[in-house]
């Protein structure tokens, strides 16, 4: 197929078919006419991350990593910098907005059953990106160099003392020393500046999965045919770039009206080693699995199951037994759903309190929770829901829609 | 591909328009945005608030005899100054200046006969010339010889050879006093 | 299920009346010119509170991340600027000769700090070491609000309360003793303009210019992100448009 009646374009294809290559991807790939605007937020997270590398390059141009420098030169952006107030607001709220939409894209794939065969390891992928994108914001978070930083690096990494036998060891390989100071933040810059551009490529791996399975759909039945695909250009790109539109507005109040709002206001009192302040908590994305590490009174445990917690989306597609993806046709696990959702917004909550009296209690019954849904609702819910009867074809019930 | 052409009730050539028009609209509209937002990244690499303030420094120049050069910094470049002895200020004088390179008159360089002061960066490739020290060769007129590319400066800073194009530049500055000057 | 459902709306219930230990102070919250979309400095406070700061909180207050050519931010003019600066004299050098020496401060200096390092700051102030002011409006939860209430918030302590010798009371300070005895009282700062000096008033200025230090780029930010939306707003209506459009076909 002539890819374009360009004759350069045709001349570089013929000798390597990067159009050709675009041209399946992007413009001729056949996508479910029926995505709802559920299906915006994965390309919105793509956004947003182009949106962070640029921003984060350019920030790196002034910034510097070390101890006694570090505070300063985050001011210096701030205050001197042409616009680098607006570059760093991005970034920092940035941030926020990347782990929104993604923890959104990572829902709606629960509500559809996007992670069931064939669909797997296009799963798995997401779930590899979302760890990349814990461990960078989180060392990012530790550049500024504030108290939050200081000392959500130094609970953090200590987490890693609770591996038996050798944890001691593994905390100061982590540090490059005795204590959170000047090699950890370096080596923290470095894999900041590095890990974004693993996540692109993982990203890149994402999308080819998912060229290759094709997209899931709100019905989460297979395509039977043509009648049910339409290219993804030009319907999906100006559906993707409203979307982008409405998502802009959105972020870009924050960055411009309520910058610190995610913000922690100790992060703007230089670090200080020796003085640990009140109350430390994680920015609102580690919110809930925070609340899951501090639900165990053991320590070792707690690390654990805080990484079960993650660690468990891995063999999702296995615990859950049902053949039918989407949750509209699953009465149960729709009401199952939901109940999961609030579970987590509870545990976010309760990572946000103090770890006493019945916040500890209700982070408690929160976790068990959490874990239960996974472990045993779902299975069980697989195996004696009785799903509601699927329609035909994706063009079906369009169909029957219009007539009505 | 199984989508077929654009049907509308409308009349097909009437939403053609209305579409192109749109789709026009639109797409100039993103470039302008995207253009517009691509400034604040590309200006963040220009001097910030604090780099251009630190423009200028104080010079004593009590301490340099007739004969002596002494370089200091100024907004992070050396800057050449000379006390002339009195045959260089004639040596720069004395020539036709309209046959230079760069044409320029010796009293259009200096504050104060005696006293010259310039950007100690060869106006070629940006290397230090050679000639501060009394050591250094000085090149053919007796002032700098830069060893990069072989551009030699007269006693007034002036390029007489070499592939340089321009003069060694004079910076802004002012005599506070009789042996005192503020650059920048 | 339902019975979990149940109870973990029970759990939701029940903290409200577990944790109400907790104390909360309330704050004195105010209005501030810089407040809202629209929202902007006052010029004229912010330069009112910067006397507030000189004459009083500079005695032992940094301000290290504000340069003396900031305050052209807030209206000084040129020679004002060089005149606030040369009041003060900074450690430079070395010299020609190997040695350290004095000279008056530049606009490009930074504000130069009461004490010469951290320890000479406590030995000062028995103890206690007063925080640089640079970034102080961000860096306490309630900002300006927390700031205000802070200056107007001395009182006598109350008879339960035995305060450690050398601190005094506050209403809003953590645990309501504070190693800052009361800075501000009436009539201590005078204006030109006629603005009375009020307790109340000096720190209203004072907390705006302190806001001021913390946030230099408001006004920026303010002005170029009205336009931004107001673009966004113009983009997305575009993008709805053409969506609508080509998805006619679709439909």
């Amino acid at each position: 197929m002539a890819v374009s009646s360009n004759r350069i374009v045709r001349w570089v294809d013929d000798r390597l078919p990067i159009f050709t290559l675009m041209h399946h991807s992007t413009s001729a790939y056949p996508t479910p006419n029926n995505l709802n605007y559920w299906w915006n937020f994965g390309s919105l997270a793509g956004f947003v991350l182009v949106v962070m590398i640029l921003s984060g390059i350019f920030l790196a141009m002034n910034y510097t990593p070390h101890t006694a420098h570090a505070f300063e030169s985050v001011e210096r952006i701030m205050r001197d910098v042409n616009y680098g107030w607006l570059l760093r607001y991005l970034h920092m709220n940035g941030g926020s907005m990347f782990f929104a939409l993604v923890y959104i894209h990572l829902f709606r794939g629960m509500y559809y059953g996007s992670y069931k065969s064939p669909r797997e390891v296009l799963w798995w992928i997401g779930v590899i990106i979302f760890i990349c994108m814990m461990a960078t914001a989180f060392m990012g978070y530790v550049l500024p160099w504030g108290q939050m930083s200081f000392w959500g690096a130094t609970v953090i990494t200590n987490l890693f003392s609770a591996v038996p036998l050798v944890g001691t060891e593994i905390v100061t390989w982590l540090w490059g020393g005795f204590s959170v100071d000047n090699p950890t933040l370096n080596r923290f810059f470095s894999l900041h500046y590095l890990l974004p551009f693993i996540i692109f490529g993982l990203v890149v791996v994402h999308l080819w999965a998912l060229h290759t399975v094709k997209s899931n759909n709100p019905l989460g039945i297979d395509i039977k045919g043509p009648q049910d695909t339409i290219p993804f250009h030009p319907y999906y790109t100006i559906k993707d770039l409203y979307g982008i539109g409405l998502f802009l507005m959105f972020y870009l109040f924050f960055v411009f009206f309520a910058p610190n709002f995610f913000g922690e206001p100790d992060n703007y009192i230089p670090a200080n080693p020796m003085v640990t302040p009140p109350h430390i908590v994680p920015e609102w994305y580690f919110l809930p699995f925070y609340a899951i590490l501090r639900a165990v009174p053991d320590k070792l445990s707690g690390v654990v199951l805080m990484f079960a917690a993650i660690l468990v989306l891995f063999v999702l597609p296995w615990l859950d037994t049902s053949k039918v993806r989407s949750a509209r046709f699953r009465p149960i696990y729709k009401q199952l759903f939901w109940i999961f959702f609030l579970d987590c917004l509870i545990l976010g909550w309760i990572g946000a309190k103090p770890p006493e009296g019945a916040y500890l209690v209700i982070g408690r019954i929160a976790t068990v929770y959490y874990f239960a849904h996974f472990l045993i609702l779902l299975p069980l819910t697989g195996w004696f829901e009785k799903p509601r009867p699927l329609p035909d074809s994706i063009g079906a019930p369009v169909i029957t829609t219009v007539k009505r | 591909m199984a989508h077929s052409a654009p049907s509308t009730q409308v009349g097909p050539g009437e939403a053609k328009t209305r579409r192109d028009f749109l789709l026009y609209a639109t797409s100039a509209t993103g470039a302008v945005g995207t253009a517009l937002a691509l400034w604040p990244f590309i200006h963040s690499m220009n001097p910030a608030a604090d780099v251009l303030a630190l423009s200028s420094s104080d010079i004593d120049l009590a301490p340099v005899v007739p004969g002596q050069a002494i370089t200091v910094t100024w907004r992070g470049k050396p800057v050449f100054v000379r006390h002339r002895m009195p045959e260089e200020i004639t040596a720069a004088q004395n020539v036709d200046f309209s046959t230079l390179p760069d044409p320029q008159k010796d009293e259009e360089r200096v504050q104060k006969q005696n006293w010259l002061i310039l950007v100690g960066v060869c106006t070629h490739l940006g290397c230090v010339p050679l000639g501060q020290k009394t050591t250094d060769p000085r090149g053919a007129y007796n002032g700098w010889f830069c060893p990069c590319h072989g551009s030699h400066y007269d006693t007034s800073g002036r390029i007489r050879k070499g592939p340089a194009p321009l003069n060694l530049a004079v910076p802004p500055y002012v005599f506070t006093s009789d042996t005192t000057i503020r650059i920048g | 299920m339902r019975r979990l459902f149940i109870l973990i709306v029970m759990a939701l219930a029940t903290p409200a009346v577990a944790l109400a230990s907790s104390e909360k102070v309330s704050l004195e919250t105010q209005h501030w010119s810089w407040q809202g979309l629209f929202g902007s400095y006052d010029q004229a406070q912010l330069k009112r509170g910067f006397k507030v700061y000189k004459e009083i909180c500079a005695s032992c207050h940094a301000l290290g991340l504000v340069a003396y050519r900031n305050l052209a931010d807030i209206g000084f003019a040129e020679e004002e600027i060089k005149a606030i600066a040369a009041e003060k004299e900074i450690q430079d050098g070395p010299n020609d000769m190997g040695e350290m020496f004095s000279r008056s401060a530049r606009p490009s200096d930074p504000f130069v700090s009461p004490y010469s390092n951290d320890p000479a700051a406590r030995v000062a102030n028995n103890g206690a070491l007063p925080p640089d002011l640079s970034l102080i409006a961000k860096a306490r939860a309630g900002g300006p609000d927390y700031l205000y209430s802070l200056l107007v918030g001395y009182a006598e302590p109350p008879t339960d309360i035995t305060l450690v010798p050398g601190m005094s009371y506050n209403r809003v300070f953590p645990g309501h003793q504070i190693a800052m005895p009361q800075p501000l009282f009436e009539d201590m700062v005078s204006h030109d303009d006629g603005t009375s000096s009020s307790l109340p008033q000096l720190a209203k200025d004072v907390t705006a210019f302190l806001n001021w230090t913390a946030e230099p780029e408001l006004n920026a930010r303010h002005s170029l992100g009205l336009k931004t939306l107001a673009f966004l707003i113009l983009l997305t209506a575009l993008f709805y448009a053409l969506k609508r459009q080509m998805w006619s076909d679709v439909h």
